[in-house]
């Protein structure tokens, strides 16, 4: 019965084309306008890094003490430490892996080239940054641990600076001219965009915007007094870089690699501990409080998701209601013209529930051809979007096939619901309508 | 067949109550030919919607092939209706979307019967009526006396107990009457049970008997078999 009501649909579908299109546009512009925004929001809180989000973590501490804030959170902590933090839990190498690290800005002077000086974003890290965060190697590789200790003048570039220079050749041995300084190049990262970008600590923004040119010891940055680019955040006044590197400033996020729930355990213990030191020494004047986040929790904590995307969803679900009331009412209009069918359908045997069933399968036509022609807009959109967006937000625009069958799927049950009124009145129309509208 | 007892059927409003039926009885016998007529307004469709289940009464008594309808639900009414009653429409009532065979095989459907039953009653009953060669044509492309026929046999497929027919030539001209007139005169002979609503004197006489109404109710109802022109005198 399902295949004849199927086939009944597609030809009560066929009778009045104008109307079967104005109900499948509706719903295919409300499809479109909610699975664009839903695509892109689906995609800025998606997992970055699945294999690892429970294994990576960001470390908080309070060194700043209770007490009003410019910019109070949650926990009343702050989502970087200080240089001082920074470097003690490096030093203490508790975790299996472990990376302070601050973006700043060079100037790269290209050797023998026609181009000219210009700004790179640097990151400054610790060699652990490149495993920990699985970055991937096209030439060479990350600098050993000694250059860290040695603060060594190498770089790691990234695939796109490395086309830039070299054009995508081999360069690693060559050396880069960085603020009038040779570094040198020891390994160029194959293509490699995190999105969220979720280590980096410059606000929800930073982490969609374009990602880094290329990455220097964290050690060799301090010595060479790069200033981070924004970010730092500090109670009282400093001066001078000796001055920031021995103040309670805030600039460098921190993140540690622990394996497993015991080393997770671990390392709580050490960090209170840590904190608890701190005290004793006479630095922090409060009980100890820190925190450890994992990537998933800290996308959470960092609303890395901001309420005017969560904002622009709901608006365009809005929409979509919208868009669905207008087919419900030309549904209820088809239904109205009906009647007559309706009436002698019921005369001759059909019951309300098979006249429910059969408008039903009706409304659930109207919405799979609404759910495809929400995919094509859905397509529409984001081909807008790609073209108005940054390169590197470009991957916040890619549809999967759970994209796909999300459309689907919310256009058929949408559209049944919205139907179920307009149906609910068909089978109120009376079998004697067929004898009385004679 | 068909027995009404002292049946009622009354529309109400806020203000005032109508009666369309009223003390209505009526018994129409398995085989009969039965013309109901009566002037505008009378409450001949009222019967009718009644008689085939469509509508609801108000009070009074009424079986169908020995079955009391009253109190039944919506879908045991719609299952009484599928299986006992044969409809013939004055507008004819086809689906215009499907096509003549697929009008026939509606009722069919709602029975629940099987592909082959379906078909091989759908071709007994396009036989019948004399348009098996019209089985794939719509609706749109027949005349008004061939839709009719579609109509009867989609009325028939089902092989109902009772036919009842309202007013079936009120859309046709002369000749297009006559032939679906006959048509339904050979199927009384063969044997259907058939009540005809219609307010055509012409057409009244040609039925076993005469059932009038005026005001909702029956105003001779002493069976009066009559002689009719023509081979079904005898019937």
């Amino acid at each position: 019965m399902f295949s004849h009501y199927l086939l009944l649909a597609l030809r009560s579908l066929k009778r009045n084309v104008l109307l079967t299109a104005l109900m499948i546009a509706a719903i295919g512009v409300g499809i479109g306008a909610s699975m664009t925004t839903l695509t892109v929001f689906r995609a800025m809180g998606a997992d970055p890094i699945p294999q690892k989000s429970a294994e990576l973590y960001a470390v908080q501490i309070d060194n700043w003490g209770p007490g009003k804030r410019a910019h109070p959170s949650s926990d009343n902590l702050e989502s970087m430490l200080s240089y001082i933090d920074a470097v003690g839990l490096v030093n203490a190498r508790a975790a299996q892996r472990q990376t302070a690290m601050y973006v700043t800005g060079m100037a790269l002077t290209p050797a023998g080239s026609q181009l000219k000086p210009f700004m790179v974003r640097a990151r400054a890290t610790y060699t652990d940054f490149f495993p920990m965060f699985d970055v991937p190697f096209r030439y060479g590789s990350a600098w050993p641990a000694a250059d860290d200790a040695a603060h060594a003048d190498v770089v790691v570039i990234t695939r796109k600076l490395n086309n830039k220079l070299f054009g995508g050749i081999d360069s690693v041995g060559k050396t880069l001219n960085l603020d009038d300084r040779a570094y040198r190049i020891v390994g160029v990262l194959d293509s490699w965009n995190l999105l969220p970008r979720f280590y980096d600590i410059q606000g929800r923004g930073a982490k969609f915007s374009e990602g880094e040119d290329l990455y220097v010891p964290f050690t060799r940055a301090i010595d060479g007094a790069m200033r981070g680019l924004g970010g730092m955040r500090c109670k009282e006044e400093v001066s001078g870089w000796e001055g920031i590197l021995r103040s309670e400033c805030i600039w460098t996020a921190f993140w540690v690699e622990l394996p497993d729930a015991a080393a997770v355990d671990r390392y709580r213990r050490f960090l209170s501990g840590y904190a608890s030191e701190q005290r004793r020494s006479g630095r922090f004047h409060w009980p100890a409080h820190t925190q450890l986040r994992d990537v998933r929790q800290w996308l959470a904590y960092q609303h890395v998701v901001s309420d005017e995307v969560r904002i622009l969803v709901l608006v365009s679900f809005s929409f979509l209601f919208v868009c669905l009331m207008n087919a419900a009412g030309l549904m209820l209009a088809k239904i109205v013209g009906r009647a007559a069918e309706i009436g002698v359908r019921r005369a001759l045997g059909a019951n309300r529930g098979a006249i429910f069933v059969q408008c039903l399968i009706e409304a659930g036509v109207i919405g799979l051809a609404g759910g495809l022609a929400g995919l094509a807009l859905t397509a529409l959109g984001l081909a807008g979007l790609r073209s108005v967006l940054s390169e590197s937000m470009v991957d916040l625009t890619r549809t999967d096939l759970l994209d796909v069958v999300i459309a689907v799927v919310l256009a058929i049950v949408a559209t049944v619901l919205a139907g179920l009124y307009p149906t609910w009145r068909a089978t109120q129309v009376q079998p004697a309508w067929a004898l009385k509208s004679q | 067949m068909l027995k009404m007892t002292n049946l009622s059927k009354a529309y109400r409003t806020e203000v005032v109550e109508t009666y369309a039926l009223r003390n209505f009885s009526i018994h129409v016998r398995e085989g009969e030919f039965v013309a109901v007529t009566g002037p505008s307004g009378s409450g001949k469709t009222t019967f009718l919607t009644i008689a085939g289940l469509l509508e609801e009464f108000s009070g009074g008594d009424y079986r169908l092939d020995g079955t009391d309808v009253r109190g039944l639900t919506d879908t045991q009414r719609s299952h009484l209706r599928n299986e006992k009653i044969g409809f013939i429409f004055q507008a004819f009532n086809l689906i215009p979307d499907l096509n003549v065979a697929d009008n026939v095989d509606v009722p069919l459907r709602y029975r629940g019967m099987k592909g082959h039953e379906r078909r091989r009653r759908i071709q007994e009953s396009l036989d019948r009526v004399g348009l098996s060669a019209r089985a794939r044509h719509y609706p749109s492309e027949l005349s008004g006396g061939q839709q009719q026929r579609v109509a009867i046999a989609r009325a028939l497929a089902g092989s109902p107990r009772l036919l009842l027919a309202d007013e079936p030539t009120g859309n046709l001209d002369t000749q297009m009457a006559r032939g679906v007139m006959e048509l339904l005169e050979e199927l009384h002979r063969d044997g259907a049970t058939i009540v005809m609503v219609t307010h055509d004197p012409e057409l009244a006489i040609r039925a076993q008997r005469e059932v009038h109404i005026v005001d909702g109710q029956v105003v001779d109802l002493v069976a009066q078999p009559r002689l009719v022109v023509g081979v079904h005198a005898r019937a």
